[in-house]
């Protein structure tokens, strides 16, 4: 066989190659475009659906059984008092664990257990969340079916989120930070309230949101909890004229959030009210989106700013 | 920003910095701080318990009335009717059947673009592409319903015409693009923590980048791309309000994705929907449910344990 002709044989070799390259790229960005179309498909149709709907009057009104004057008010209130619950509850008890297992834990079983722990809790399925809840929050404590179980419900939910995104914040920071306090002769605790958490805070923060994104738009631990699907009125208000002038009836209230209100507007089966549901999801895509663009662009900014 | 706070380090302990006798106040207050913060670190493993304590608490119960023979072989689940039938295995097909739509779309989907984003893409479309992709894992699942149900079913049945209202088919699909992010993201951070000398090592005997992601990159990332894959699978399986708005709620034993039915999830929020006794049977058949659903979930979650750990690649 002479030279030229083996030459000839690997060009052939190194053509098919290339091909099978350019067909991968090919089909990778046909993945991603597939992705990002069933995206833009999704938007569209519900804009399509539910922006004729969205007015002042949708937000401002209660549900009714008349699709056209039916709104979201008790939903939105209901998801933001939820959220508050959420919020009080996940984030120092998510903070302090991520900063238990990464400043304090000495590796020891128990440490792994927790560890292991918290990576099966995430991968727990929300509405196992839903079923502790009810038998736990509803029954076993009497909490019934309120706005506090609820928000302890999600806060449970997101809690893995805000140990992880903790550890991985605070990991982040270099040695030398804390040998430099500690050379000062500031304590552990020192150390981590004035130096750690301060330079991890847009990392907790990032995380804070994105699990909050996520209990917005959970639905399965709300409805398995018994939350009603039809509120025309709203919780107490938590300002009172008299002494004590904060009230904390409204936890103990019962309660709709967006997410049950769009399903119960989905399963119904005249049109109108889907229209309703889309006008609803459409608040709730864009909360959501809003809120996770707002991590993605703070942790960005972060990754700019901070050169340790 | 540190030397500001290492100044209020130092302001804040005032009198004892010129100071440094040991201090019993300051000790307790270290000790007292940090039994808070490990309570509030083993406040997930109390959640655990609770849980599983819960699900078998109330099974118990159950498995009083119903015998587990009963549960693992009947093909009826009709526990609200009169003549009542205690069969998971309805439930049980339809999860397997929706799952197995949505891991066929998510698999090959997210893989084929994890690959592309960590070995063909550039870095405009990689910093471009990842946020989005993770908007899109953002979105609530509720929403994601709404989709399969008023978008995805209309649309197939005009290929498929016989396809009903609801179908195990169009909740799958729905899934299965839904689970796409976490597939890609996972699974490209996996890649992309492949040393780079590996890839230079291949491309200098002459592979393609075809031939480097398949033969070099992938086989190297293998435990966290099997990570990737079993949470894929746990995430299919117990994803609730998508199936449980496009496929319907009737138990039905079959494994035609054309067919309706109604999965462990959607069952569980059917019953809840409903206004159903504390302590009733009824009441208990979810939590029966819901310690199934539980263990096909944590066997996934061990297997991907036991993966990692067999073949965790070290560098």
């Amino acid at each position: 066989m002479s030279d030229e002709k083996k030459l000839e044989e690997l060009r052939v070799v190194i053509a098919r190659h290339r091909l099978w390259d350019l067909i991968f790229l090919i089909s990778g960005m046909l993945a991603l475009m597939l992705a990002i179309l069933t995206f833009i498909a999704l938007f569209t149709q519900m804009l399509i659906d539910g922006a004729p709907r969205l007015s002042w009057d949708f937000f401002t009104s209660f549900p009714s059984r008349r699709p056209e004057s039916a709104g979201i008010l008790s939903a939105w209130v209901g998801t933001t008092l939820v959220m508050l619950v959420t919020a009080m509850a996940a984030i120092p008890l998510g903070v302090a664990a991520g900063v238990y297992l990464e400043e304090y834990a000495p590796r020891n079983l128990f440490t792994e257990l927790i560890e292991i722990n918290v990576t099966n809790l995430a991968g727990v399925p929300s509405i196992i969340y839903g079923l502790l809840a009810l038998g736990l929050f509803v029954y076993q404590l009497g909490l019934g079916q309120s706005i506090l179980a609820a928000g302890l419900t999600l806060a449970l939910l997101i809690l893995p989120i805000v140990i992880v995104a903790t550890r991985e914040a605070i990991r982040s920071i270099p040695v030398a930070i804390r040998e430099g306090s500690y050379a000062l002769g500031a304590t552990k605790w020192e150390t981590v309230a004035d130096h750690l958490l301060p330079y991890s805070a847009p990392g907790i923060l990032t995380g804070i949101i994105i699990g909050l994104a996520r209990a917005i738009g959970e639905t399965a631990p709300i409805i398995t909890i018994g939350a009603l699907t039809f509120i025309a009125f709203l919780p107490p208000s938590p300002i009172k004229s008299e002494f004590p002038f904060i009230s904390f009836e409204w936890l103990t209230a019962p309660f709709t959030v967006m997410p049950i209100q769009m399903f119960n507007w989905v399963s119904r089966p005249e049109e109108e009210f889907q229209f309703n549901a889309a006008a609803a999801g459409l608040v709730l895509v864009v909360m959501t989106l809003a809120m996770n663009a707002l991590a993605i662009y703070l942790r960005y900014r972060m990754r700019k700013k901070i050169k340790w | 920003m540190y030397s500001k706070n290492i100044k209020s380090t130092c302001e804040k302990r005032g009198r004892s910095t010129g100071n440094l006798r040991y201090s019993y106040k300051r000790h307790l207050r270290e000790k007292f701080i940090e039994l808070l913060l490990l309570l509030a670190a083993f406040f997930s493993v109390v959640i655990t318990f609770s849980i599983v304590f819960m699900l078998i608490k109330e099974s118990i119960t159950f498995f009083q009335h119903v015998s587990i023979w009963e549960f693992l072989t009947e093909k009826q689940w009709t526990p609200l009717f009169d003549d009542a039938h205690y069969g998971i295995l309805p439930l049980v097909s339809g999860t397997v059947v929706s799952s197995t739509i949505a891991l066929l779309v998510a698999l090959p989907l997210g893989t084929t673009i994890a690959i592309y984003l960590s070995e063909f893409a550039s870095y405009t479309v990689r910093e471009i592409a990842k946020p989005f992709l993770e908007l899109l894992g953002g979105i609530p699942t509720i929403v994601y319903g709404y989709f399969a149900l008023l978008f995805v079913t209309p649309l197939l049945q005009v290929i498929i015409p016989d396809l009903p209202g609801f179908s195990l088919l169009s909740a799958g699909l729905v899934m299965g693009i839904m689970i796409i992010p976490y597939v890609s993201s996972m699974t490209e951070d996996a890649m992309r923590s492949v040393p780079m000398h590996l890839r230079e090592g291949s491309y200098a005997i002459g592979a393609t980048r075809f031939q480097t992601a398949i033969k070099v990159v992938m086989p190297a990332a293998f435990s966290g791309i099997a990570a990737a894959y079993i949470l894929a699978i746990s995430r299919a399986v117990g994803e609730t309000m998508v199936v449980a708005i496009a496929a319907g709620m009737q138990p039905n034993l079959t494994w035609n994705p054309m067919e309706q039915a109604a999965t462990i999830t959607a069952y569980i929020v059917q019953v809840s929907l409903g206004d159903l006794p504390h302590g009733s049977i009824g009441y208990q058949t979810i939590f029966a449910a819901g310690l199934t659903l539980l263990l096909i979930t944590l066997i996934f979650n061990i297997l991907g344990h036991l993966l990692r750990k067999r073949y965790r690649e070290t560098y």
